[in-house]
């Protein structure tokens, strides 16, 4: 017999060992989440995927979906919140969606958009943040870095390196590269390495390549984070 | 500094777990951690350069610019600020010839201010070269600048500023008793080991870090996971600010603790249990060495205890200044010589904990308890306290009070016995718990302590009616500020928000909408925040907001908006640029 989940009232199948992410994926249903991708293993830090179970807040992307789960989604209160943890992304980093080339394909905006995002909501901090532009065709410009950890994940977990790290602590925490000068020109990065294309957000771009598909072109210019994502993700979990 | 390096790789087996202890050294000898010991560390425990950066970047002990040969950090806890931390830090940077933060141009000394230091109850208090010092005043300020200067060894300094007091004021069922060396382990084998849990669960005996986990349940759940090894360990990461009970307990029950350790890892079937102790309290570790080389001299740990057929050792690692680090999940990070990052959760501890095996995770007291219970029976434990909080609690007693130190009452007293056995008179209120915990004010004092009325790991913090509110949501605001780990967006981000909401409501700066938002931003973080630091990091505005509203409301202007920053202070950077400072270069916040 057949295991399932409740979510938003609809039920759910799914398997043991999977999260409730993984179960919503599966049935066509979007989480909102920006640190998650099913390719890599769960971090659970960004909170967007936050979703009530049973009347407890969770991490859809690292709970493990159970027998008797309640789960409620799309709530105007959890979007609410969700909208408002974007924005605190927004304002920690600086974010300037009309000058950055990753627009259009960016999961921050996109998901911003889908929440119905008009402002920032809460004060900037204006950090300042660097910009790496050493490595011949890859740059990080910390300034759009949220600390999602994908970079890290793929290079460990697909590339078979070790090029990204975050640390320090609290606010000052930011994205470090794994090299004696601490430049990118010096790790062992390649353009072609999965860690240099997985930045949900402009952090981590590949040089010269920014507008070769044209703004109105773009991923997100045409169709909501939701469709995309579940045409993505969905199906990498049919295998 | 290879050799060191090599040496110090050496005596701690190449391993990464030992990470933290390893930097320690290397940041008592150099005084900060040179990139070149990165370089050689990483080779040497196979581990890389960024995860050594983050672990130095992540504690606040650890650093990749030199500090002076005396580092000196002064504990900027609500009580240190009560009693005048603020004019003593600034004396002391006069006296010194430094900055606050800063390294003196000569390299001998640096100052800073730290996160609380575990000596409420003999402030103004700090740290020199992670040891500890107390009572500090401007004439013992004036001798620590003199020792700075001559640049005197800190083994040749008066032992006074070392000095530490237990100040237990009220002794209860477990301070009663005297250290316990073999009596409960001896009584744990008697009885039997299921019997002995049976007891620790007839006791009722919940964890006294605050959370109040049932004890029996953690180890039941420990010792049923399938596993081919266990730990145990002791939480001495002792950093809600107003605790320093466990500094006592482990000075004065070190070996009942130890024993409690013992009979816990023979319940679970541990071999290895570890005692995590806070960088802060650097200046017990040689004595709890000792102890733990006494017993095992005695056979209470090591091989074949008390020809039980029962293997079990102590390490005591020593943290490096993270708040977070109290969090079980988080203490396990930072014993595999990591950040401490909280983890997801489940799995709990329990099941996968320190090296992912089953780890049970119990605060000092709790061990302190359950070595007495193992001696006594659970009757004799639970005949005290309430329904649902058996026993007693040990009280770390500060603030406004006559007689500040440590107080053990069966649970289910009143808030007011406590400041009248304390000395407290003409009281505002009383944080109960530390910043996480709860605010009472004068109304409710006939609460009770007790996790059904007001729960705690053990801070009490009292104050008098000379005391501002707003100070002390200010001090609290900054701590969880700092303290954040970073790693979830509505802690990370959140708690410094909250930070500078509170800041711009203190500094006179806030208007109508102001309340409303920082409400807002406190339910954020608390609804959405990863562990237990997050949960609770806006428990102060939230408990003083409730109780008094009217404070909050008179700070504010009556205009409908004021920006959140100061306009004329941002006009700096032009008029600099400008060569100006004329009246016409400044601005009014808002037209008056």
């Amino acid at each position: 017999m057949n295991k399932s989940i409740v979510i938003d009232g609809k039920n759910v199948p799914f398997e043991d060992g999977q999260t409730i992410m993984q179960a919503a994926t599966a049935a066509g249903i979007y989480i909102p989440h920006l640190c998650h991708n099913p390719d890599f293993t769960p971090h659970g830090s960004c909170k967007l995927c936050t979703v009530k179970v049973n009347g407890r807040n969770c991490s859809a992307c690292t709970f493990p979906a159970s027998e008797g789960q309640n789960i409620t989604n799309v709530t105007q209160e959890l979007n609410d919140d969700r909208e408002k943890i974007t924005q605190m992304l927004f304002v920690e980093g600086n974010h300037f969606c009309p000058s950055c080339e990753k627009t259009g394909n960016c999961n921050l905006q996109a998901v911003a958009y889908h929440l119905g995002m008009t402002d920032n909501h809460f004060p900037h901090f204006f950090e300042n943040r660097e910009v790496d532009a050493s490595h011949p065709d890859v740059m990080i410009d910390h300034n759009r870095c949220i600390f999602c950890t994908l970079c890290v994940r793929a290079s460990q977990q697909v590339d078979g390196k070790d090029v990204f790290a975050i640390s320090g602590r609290g606010i000052d925490k930011r994205l470090v590269v794994n090299s004696e000068s601490g430049l990118l020109k010096d790790s062992d990065l390649e353009a072609t390495d999965c860690a240099a294309h997985i930045c949900p957000t402009g952090a981590i771009l590949i040089k010269r390549t920014g507008y070769k598909v044209p703004i109105g072109q773009r991923i997100y210019d045409h169709s909501q984070i939701d469709t995309v994502t579940l045409a993505n993700e969905g199906a990498s979990h049919d295998e | 500094m290879q050799q060191f390096i090599r040496q110090l790789a050496q005596e701690n087996d190449f391993q990464a777990t030992r990470l933290l202890k390893i930097l320690r050294a290397i940041q008592a000898r150099y005084f900060y951690i040179p990139k070149a010991a990165i370089e050689q560390l990483a080779l040497m425990l196979n581990i890389s350069r960024t995860q050594i950066q983050n672990v130095i970047e992540f504690y606040s002990f650890f650093h990749l610019e030199p500090r002076g040969q005396f580092d000196i950090l002064i504990s900027n806890s609500i009580t240190d600020l009560m009693v005048g931390q603020a004019e003593l830090i600034n004396y002391f940077a006069e006296k010194l010839g430094v900055k606050i933060g800063e390294v003196r141009a000569d390299g001998v000394v640096s100052l800073n201010n730290t996160s609380c230091t575990g000596m409420c109850d003999q402030s103004l208090a700090g740290l020199v070269n992670g040891y500890a010092i107390t009572h500090l005043t401007k004439s013992r300020i004036d001798e620590i600048v003199e020792n700075v200067n001559k640049q005197l060894p800190l083994d040749q300094w008066s032992r006074d500023f070392f000095k530490v007091e237990d100040n237990i004021i009220k002794s209860g069922l477990l301070l009663n008793e005297t250290p316990i060396k073999g009596a409960a382990i001896k009584a744990t084998f008697a009885r039997g080991l299921m019997e002995t849990l049976t007891e620790v669960e007839k006791s009722g005996l919940r964890g006294r870090g605050g959370a109040g986990y049932t004890t029996a349940w953690k180890w039941k759940y420990c010792r049923e996971e399938n596993a081919d090894q266990r730990y145990i360990i002791c939480n001495a990461d002792e950093g809600e600010p107003g605790t320093f009970k466990d500094r006592v307990i482990l000075n004065a029950y070190a070996d009942s603790v130890f024993e409690g350790m013992t009979v816990a890892a023979a319940i679970i079937g541990a071999t290895q249990g570890f005692i995590y102790l806070r960088g802060e309290y650097l200046h017990l570790y040689e004595k709890l060495e000792a102890i733990l080389v006494e017993r095992r001299a005695a056979n209470l740990l090591g091989k074949n205890i008390l020809q039980n057929g029962f293997d079990f050792d102590i390490e005591i690692c020593l943290g490096a200044g993270a708040y977070i680090c109290g969090e079980e999940s988080a203490l396990i990070e930072s014993l595999e010589g990591k950040a401490g990052i909280p983890r997801n959760r489940p799995p709990y501890p329990v099941i996968s904990g320190y090296l992912n095996k089953p780890t049970s995770v119990n605060n000092v007291e709790t061990f302190l308890a359950a070595a007495n219970i193992a001696i006594h029976g659970g009757e004799w434990f639970a005949a005290f306290g309430t329904a649902k909080s058996k026993g007693t609690k040990i009280h770390s007693i500060s603030g406004d009070c006559a007689k500040p130190g440590i107080y053990e009452y069966p649970f289910g007293v009143t808030v007011q016995t406590i400041l009248d056995d304390c000395g407290a008179t003409d009281v505002l209120g009383v944080q109960i718990g530390g910043p996480s915990g709860t605010f009472i004010s004068n109304d409710e004092f006939q609460r009770k302590i007790a996790f059904e009325d007001l729960a705690t790991g053990g801070s009490f913090i009292v104050f008098n009616n000379s005391r501002n509110i707003l100070d002390i949501v200010h001090n609290f605001s900054h701590f969880f500020a700092h303290e954040s780990c970073g790693f979830c967006t509505p802690c990370r981000v959140g708690t410094s928000l909250l930070k500078k909401q509170i800041d711009k409501i203190v500094e006179g700066h806030g208007s109508a909408g102001d309340i409303v938002a920082l409400e807002e931003l406190c339910q954020l973080i608390k609804n959405y925040s990863h562990c237990g630091l997050g949960q609770t990091a806006a428990n102060p505005v939230l408990t003083t907001l409730e109780r008094y509203p009217e404070i909050y409301q008179s700070m504010l202007k009556k205009i409908s908006y004021e920006p959140g920053f100061d306009l004329d202070k941002s006009l700096e950077t032009a008029r600099r640029l400008a060569n100006r400072d004329d009246a016409a270069a400044h601005l009014a916040q808002v037209e008056e």
